[in-house]
């Protein structure tokens, strides 16, 4: 494995006319991760794996993919990566055979066999038109010929907003076979955590155009804490940690803190926090006043 | 061959929840000496989790010395390991049996029988990492 990150960004910004939809956004992704790219709607998730692929050009800052730009090199990128679109592009038209022809034509690396293997493990048959198919299957379908490219990378976008549960899953199992079997780099973004919780090692939250927090799954879990105590000014706590987000009732305050080390301070009754509950402290949408204390397990 | 499940909303990490299933179904004899776990590939076909989860559970396994990393084998239970007997399974399920009763007859409904044997399991476990 090489020491290239697989994505790296500086001071990366699109804009759209006047309105910037990603700003200051500087990353990297190393290669062989899984991560998951967080953030409501609007937040900036489409227009960084665009910029990633080369579909669009920076408007400020640098991004590489795999270390080259997609727009000045797009040759060293290209070949190289898969892009599943939101809506998982396929032609409705064709059959399944004619998709993997489709393939085989314009990639210059493409395991044919291993696609012709896959679609027979998930019960496709070949003469079948990708028009007939279930959504789950189409998404299947699309992720089968992504992966026959024999990517590097793949980057996804909201691969499972249109799935039901199960298919969401089945999808997710191929993701991940894929993953253990080829060490793929991926990158899949979610308006929601849950769904990507289990797969994703690396988390990117944006919001309103910015990197809110990139990191290590783990090592982020295990900085942020949960601070709850009789009522009180978090000032001081602020000066040794970062305070993400404090809220106060009449008699309590609770405040989820970026510990800088242990956090030393018997005011506070301190507990771990999970995944989630950081991301949307981060996010903001958390729209009850106080969680309260955190259940202990 | 044993299948892995998860509890999402259990609070104990995926990795955690295999090494506990392992050494659960070792304990049990489910699993012997010199049976292969599932490869890495086939755990996450069917729980749908990040690679490096199972493999981070394989390796505190291996670290343990309850299962060992074959090259281009795959993962088998060590054939150190031995899984306590019928014989001391028995007294120990009839003192368990006589405790419930005890518990039941003090009011302890299976909720708190069950939070009570956690707390327990976790203060000894925080006593013997301090140990």
């Amino acid at each position: 494995m090489t020491t290239v990150p697989a994505l790296s960004c500086d001071g990366l910004g699109k804009r759209f006319r006047s309105k910037w939809a990603l700003r200051d956004c500087s990353l990297r992704i190393p290669a062989g991760s899984v991560t998951a790219l967080v953030g409501p709607n609007g937040a900036g998730k489409t227009t960084l794996l665009q910029l990633a692929v080369g579909i669009s050009a920076p408007s400020a800052g640098e991004i590489e993919t795999l270390g080259w730009s997609p727009q000045r090199d797009p040759l060293m990128v290209l070949p190289r990566i898969g892009f599943l679109a939101q809506d998982h592009p396929l032609y409705r038209g064709f059959t399944l055979a004619e998709m993997l022809t489709f393939g085989r034509k314009l990639n210059s690396r493409w395991d044919d066999e291993a696609a012709r293997r896959r679609l027979d493990g998930l019960g496709l048959a070949l003469t079948q038109r990708v028009g007939k198919l279930s959504g789950g299957q189409q998404a299947q379908v699309a992720l089968t010929l992504a992966l026959a490219k024999r990517p590097e990378i793949l980057l996804l976008d909201e691969p499972a907003a249109s799935l039901d549960p199960l298919a969401r899953r089945e999808f997710l199992q191929g993701l991940m076979e894929a993953v253990a079997e080829h060490g793929v780099t991926v990158v899949l973004s979610s308006h929601i955590l849950a769904e990507l919780e289990r797969v994703c090692d690396h988390l990117v939250i944006l919001s309103r155009g910015r990197v809110a927090l990139a990191g290590d799954t783990e090592e982020i879990v295990r900085s942020h804490r949960l601070l709850t105590g009789a009522r009180r000014d978090v000032d001081e706590i602020a000066q040794l940690h970062s305070v993400i987000r404090a809220t106060t009732t009449e008699r309590q305050t609770t405040a989820l803190v970026h510990a800088n080390g242990h956090v030393y301070d018997s005011h506070w009754r301190v507990s771990d926090v999970d995944l989630e509950q950081i991301v949307l402290a981060y996010l903001a949408l958390d729209p009850s006043p106080s969680p309260g204390p955190v259940a202990v397990r | 061959m044993i299948t892995f499940h998860l509890d999402s909303h259990s609070g104990v990490p995926a990795y955690l929840q295999i090494v506990q299933q392992v050494r659960h179904a070792v304990s049990l004899g489910v699993l012997r000496a010199g049976d292969q776990l599932p490869t890495v590939k086939e755990v996450v076909g069917t729980l749908a989790i990040n690679p490096n989860t199972v493999l981070k559970a394989y390796r505190e396994l291996d670290r343990a010395g309850v299962v060992e990393a074959r090259r281009g084998q795959g993962t088998f239970v060590a054939q150190s390991v031995e899984g306590p007997s019928e014989r001391d399974y028995r007294p120990l399920q009839t003192e368990l049996a006589e405790w419930l009763t005890r518990a039941r007859a003090a009011g302890l409904d299976d909720d708190a029988i069950r939070a009570l044997v956690a707390a327990t399991l976790r203060t000894q476990l925080a006593v013997r990492a301090v140990a």
